[in-house]
């Protein structure tokens, strides 16, 4: 028998509105990408405008969260699933807001001759969102195992940063004609960056949920 | 990668000594076994919840602490209770036992005379009979009940004219009066309106520097609030005991989860 039957739809319904917040934020970013790659200041201008659903829909589960709380007093899982879900919506939202500086650098680049080619910005980039997708999972799956392959994949995405800064750093000394995009590109390496020790976070708040113990795998 | 885990109760874990520690308790309402081999140590000066479903038999254990079950006709029990060093159950002074564990009932049961001669009841009973030594100890009994700013001006009136809540902390004094140094409350607040039942909760904190409590309660967020340790109880047994922050953050087992979370049946 299910005793709080209301308050697991309840649950489900908090769920649903997070996977709903991180499709619309895997969108965005592999929509700022392209405009980024293919220098597409239109696309770029939508990624901007649609941000404003994602941070509505942070808001409406933060409500929702406080409600559920007043409501149910939860406690064990049931409080660190609800804990989970208010730190996880704010580090989507953050993940989300990097899309939209990355479409804000696409912008100020605007037509030039891309120099992403030769850094590793995509890669970064594939990893990132390969992070987000297992990072959630392992919030709404409780599986330990994607919360802690999220960790490692994080070690790669520093590599790479470290490895694109060290190019860029080393292209801005010896080329002077395109300085305006390679300051863009530095700035796009720490965005993804960035938002790889965000979607750590999440991982990090999955890993809590699971066992009820905090780790730290941004180290 | 790093794993950290946080304990915040360490450090201190060392100078907590326990007052009561029962071991292989089992207890029979004739040949119905009510408790199965409970074994549980009680921290002094400090509050202990029992949490469980009705029937789980917590409030029987509650009861064997002062030996109130030996008023109901075939009860056995085996297994030992000690209090500082002394087995409960092999002595005979069920009177000193009962002086030094005190007890809080579920409804307000004080007796039909003044407020002052309810908390000067027991004093009277062990002897006391100077009236400047009454006085004082119905004084301070009430102050520590933080029921005396409401009561001095009225202290020769009913005590039966008072609120639920204000009865039920005059019971406290009663108890207090009688210098225990262990209470068991079964279910205290449940009779009384919710501000009521802050303010006795609120006593229980501060009374908890001075005495051992033990507390039986059904609301959960209460025993989240004022305890220190919280056991629960399932069909006779204790199924987990811990800190209170464990049961109600990450409690080990899964019977246990069940119940704080309201899943259970």
């Amino acid at each position: 028998m299910v005793v709080r039957e209301n308050f697991e739809n309840n649950l489900q319904e908090l769920q649903n509105k997070m996977s709903e917040m991180n499709a619309l934020t895997l969108e965005a970013f592999e929509n700022a990408f392209t405009a980024f790659k293919t220098q597409d200041v239109e696309l770029a201008l939508r990624v901007i405008e649609e941000d404003n659903e994602i941070d509505v829909l942070e808001t409406e589960i933060n409500q929702f969260i406080v409600w559920l709380m007043v409501k149910e007093q939860p406690v064990a899982r049931d409080l660190r699933r609800i804990i989970g879900a208010l730190k996880i919506s704010a580090e989507i939202e953050r993940v989300a807001d990097f899309a939209v500086n990355i479409a804000k650098s696409t912008i100020k680049i605007g037509k030039a001759n891309s120099l992403i080619k030769g850094t590793k910005l995509e890669e970064m980039k594939i990893i990132s969102m390969d992070m987000l997708q297992k990072a959630v999972s392992s919030f709404i799956d409780e599986n330990i195992l994607l919360a802690k392959e999220v960790g490692s994949l994080d070690d790669q995405v520093d590599d790479f940063y470290s490895e694109n800064y060290k190019q860029l750093t080393m292209y801005l000394s010896s080329s002077a004609a395109d300085t305006n995009q390679a300051v863009q590109l530095l700035f796009v390496n720490r965005y993804l960056e960035r938002a790889a020790d965000h979607i750590t976070n999440i991982a990090e708040s999955a890993a809590y949920l699971i066992k009820g113990e905090i780790y730290d795998l941004n180290t | 990668m790093n794993t950290t885990k946080m304990d915040r109760n360490k450090g201190n874990e060392q100078q907590i000594q326990n007052k009561i520690s029962v071991n292989d308790l089992n207890l029979f309402y004739g040949e119905k076994q009510a408790l199965f081999s409970i074994s549980i140590d009680i921290r002094e000066k400090g509050v202990t919840a029992l949490i469980g479903p009705s029937g789980c038999g917590k409030s029987t254990f509650l009861r064997t602490l002062n030996r109130m079950n030996d008023l109901i006709d075939g009860v056995k029990i085996s297994g030992d209770i000690v209090i500082d060093n002394e087995n409960i159950y092999r002595s005979n002074d069920v009177i000193k036992l009962r002086t030094k564990v005190g007890m809080v009932f579920q409804k307000p049961n004080l007796f039909p005379m003044s407020i002052y001669d309810n908390v000067a009841y027991g004093p009277r009973m062990q002897g006391i009979k100077s009236k400047k030594v009454l006085n004082q100890l119905v004084e301070d009994s009430l102050k520590s009940a933080a029921i005396w700013d409401e009561v001095k001006d009225r202290l020769k009136s009913s005590a039966l004219g008072l609120s639920g809540g204000q009865q039920q902390r005059v019971c406290i004094a009663r108890a207090i009066a009688m210098k225990p140094e262990v209470i068991l409350m079964d279910e205290p607040t449940s009779a009384l309106d919710p501000i009521s039942t802050l303010k006795v909760e609120e006593l229980i904190a501060n009374m908890k520097k001075d005495y051992t409590i033990v507390i039986v309660t059904h609301n959960m967020q209460q025993a989240a609030r004022v305890s220190d340790k919280t056991a629960f109880f399932l069909n006779g047994e204790i199924i987990e005991y811990a800190n209170t922050e464990t049961i109600f953050s990450m409690p080990k087992d899964q019977r246990t989860e069940d119940y704080v979370t309201g899943r259970f049946g």
